[in-house]
């Protein structure tokens, strides 16, 4: 009875309430995780560690211990390979993509002629580079004949030569040189993959309060001074998502998806491709706790 | 001396700002717009074209038959209709359960909400192709956890309906559904606690308060969201082609697209040009973009009507 009467009160309060309601908005997610996420993760880790067997009568499943992962990081031949490039190209792509999409939305939420039609433009990439189409995309033959004939049959054509020379005369590392005029040469592939945190910035720039920067104004202060001490601090809660999706999505589209599939549906090796999937999981769990560790300190929020 | 009285410093400043960023924007638009470019340029193309040297942008026989085999053999209309259908109920419910999880993990906390949350990271963490076998397990033997059968007696097949993106949906566990729980969350932790303080000692419950001042307020999230919904919801062929495997809807259809060609034409697959069938491909890639630019095309003016709007409002 004493307990049901604190309960009553303390529901009645407006933290009571508060957490009350947050319950209810939040069970749909929960029943949806408990069915549709974590019943089929778990069986996929029990995979995992098992020798799996379709058959017609279903799925067989016999334990094996460790055996998958021993075979996906020691015996196969591509995994641990693939899975450390994918890794290394993630480092170098990511803040990369991030600065990119940052500036374009900022110049995107500027006055300018041709506005519209610019943010039109900065859409595309994400009809682009999404599910079936970048997958057609990449094994479109005319594409890479029509590419070949633009070249000249050289690839990489774009190449910042001039450049180069420029930063190596004044002195800049050799491999800062490389980092800046390589992602020169690769630009459209890092338009390509803006096209989502572009579009993230953008609705979130539009939400910071134009009084904000008139009081600004009137305080003096210039137009960088208003990007680093407003618009970067308003936006940083969405770098956070950026960060996470541009290291999802760059894993995504990694070799090492393709061999986890290859291997569980044309090698038909469920298990193998189980415990690939959970090594591949790990790490990127690893990437994404270090990185949004650093990122979460800098974090500005409204609390 | 009387001109330097009209060329400002600051003029020049905001002069030469506004012409760099003419030219950056032209250069990456024109980065963007080289692959579609090519791609009509194709489309319009006839097949003797492609081997032609002299025709590289402008075709010497201009045609739309390759509109009109892609359309005919992908079955058009029916797809558009089946596709929107789909992908507008998936949108319009999981951005209303997102937003509602969003929110509550932003600023309803309870106990256990942030063990929660990190649920929430693992479903973006997961891939789809990890939990991909279980699921269709789950799906062609559904029984919510056991309930259906204690009332039917047996488990549902629910393969092959609409109910697998409707259910998902509902329960925000849809495409990528997790990253929009995050944006959400991320946005509405941005909006000043003050508003919601305020609303309250006016006498608004917490459910007012959400529909009634948050949810004004975080209209581009709203609009972004539901923008990434139905584009990716459009495009995926990831799940359709799992769970719906009889319905034309575009992804699925687009993917067959060569194929079917080749048997429309030849009968089998082997004999037909591949540059010829490439071609197709590239115009039904084209014919399934259209809807999705002529759609962002109308939501856009959202997008730039909420910069006057927002602030507090309510």
């Amino acid at each position: 009875m004493k307990v049901m009467g604190k309960l009553t009160k303390s529901l009645r309060s407006y933290e009571g309430q508060k957490a009350l309601w947050g319950f209810l908005f939040v069970s749909p997610w929960l029943l949806g995780f408990l069915l549709f996420f974590l019943a089929p993760l778990i069986t996929s880790f029990r995979y995992s560690f098992s020798k799996v067997e379709a058959s017609s009568s279903g799925i067989q499943t016999t334990f094996v211990g460790l055996s998958n992962y021993v075979e996906a990081l020691l015996v196969n031949p591509n995994f641990n390979r693939q899975l450390l490039e994918s890794i290394m190209d993630i480092v170098i792509d990511v803040p990369l993509i991030l600065i990119f999409s940052l500036f374009v939305a900022v110049i995107l939420n500027q006055q300018f002629l041709g506005r519209s039609l610019a943010r039109s433009i900065f859409f595309l990439p994400v009809i682009l580079a999404s599910g079936v189409i970048i997958s057609l995309e990449a094994e479109s033959l005319v594409q890479a004949i029509n590419q070949q004939q633009a070249t000249g049959g050289e690839s990489g054509g774009l190449r910042a030569f001039e450049l180069e020379r420029i930063m190596l005369g004044a002195g800049v590392y050799p491999i800062i040189v490389e980092y800046l005029t390589g992602s020169v040469a690769r630009i459209y592939e890092i338009v390509s993959l803006s096209g989502v945190q572009i579009l993230i910035f953008l609705a979130g720039i539009q939400t910071i309060s134009y009084s904000v920067y008139e009081a600004a104004k009137m305080e003096g202060a210039t137009g960088y001074e208003a990007f680093w001490k407003i618009t970067l601090p308003m936006v940083s809660p969405l770098i956070l998502v950026n960060l996470v999706y541009t290291i999802i999505d760059s894993f995504a589209r990694s070799p090492v998806t393709d061999l986890i599939l290859e291997t569980g549906f044309d090698a038909f090796n469920f298990g193998l491709s189980s415990a690939m999937a959970w090594i591949y999981i790990i790490s990127i769990m690893l990437i994404l706790g270090v990185s949004s560790y650093i990122i979460s300190k800098k974090v500005f929020y409204q609390e | 001396m009387t001109i330097s009285k009209y060329i400002t410093f600051d003029k020049v400043k905001r002069w030469s700002w506004s012409f760099v960023r003419f030219i950056l924007m032209a250069g990456l638009s024109f980065v963007i717009l080289y692959p579609i470019l090519q791609k009509i340029s194709t489309a319009i193309k006839h097949q003797s074209d492609l081997y032609s040297p002299i025709v590289i942008w402008i075709p010497e026989n201009f045609t739309l038959e390759n509109f009109k085999s892609a359309m005919s053999i992908m079955n058009y209309w029916d797809t558009l209709f089946n596709t929107t259908v789909l992908a507008t109920v998936t949108t319009i419910l999981t951005t209303a359960s997102c937003a509602l999880a969003g929110y509550a993990f932003a600023r309803l906390k309870f106990k256990g909400s942030k063990i929660l949350f990190a649920g929430v990271i693992l479903t973006i963490l997961v891939p789809p192709t990890t939990i991909l076998i279980p699921m269709y397990m789950n799906l062609r033997d559904f029984s919510l956890g056991g309930i259906i059968p204690l009332l039917t007696g047996d488990t549902v097949n629910l393969l092959d309906s609409y109910w697998p993106f409707i259910l998902t949906s509902i329960t925000a566990n849809s495409l990528k559904a997790g990253l929009y729980i995050f944006i959400f969350n991320q946005f509405f932790r941005g909006i000043p606690k003050a508003i919601e303080e305020a609303a309250y000692i006016d006498g608004a419950s917490i459910g007012k308060t959400f529909f009634r001042i948050m949810l004004p307020n975080a209209k581009p999230a709203i609009v972004t969201v539901m923008l990434f919904s139905f584009v990716w919801q459009w495009n995926d062929s990831f799940y359709t082609t799992t769970y719906l495997t009889s319905a034309d809807v575009m992804s699925t259809q687009l993917s067959s697209l060569p194929h079917n060609l080749a048997i429309y034409l030849e009968g089998s697959t082997s004999s037909v040009d591949p540059f010829y069938l490439s071609m197709v491909q590239d115009t039904g890639i084209l014919l399934a973009m259209l809807p999705l630019i002529l759609l962002y095309l109308l939501v856009q003016r959202h997008f730039v009507e909420s910069v006057n709007r927002t602030g507090i409002v309510g």
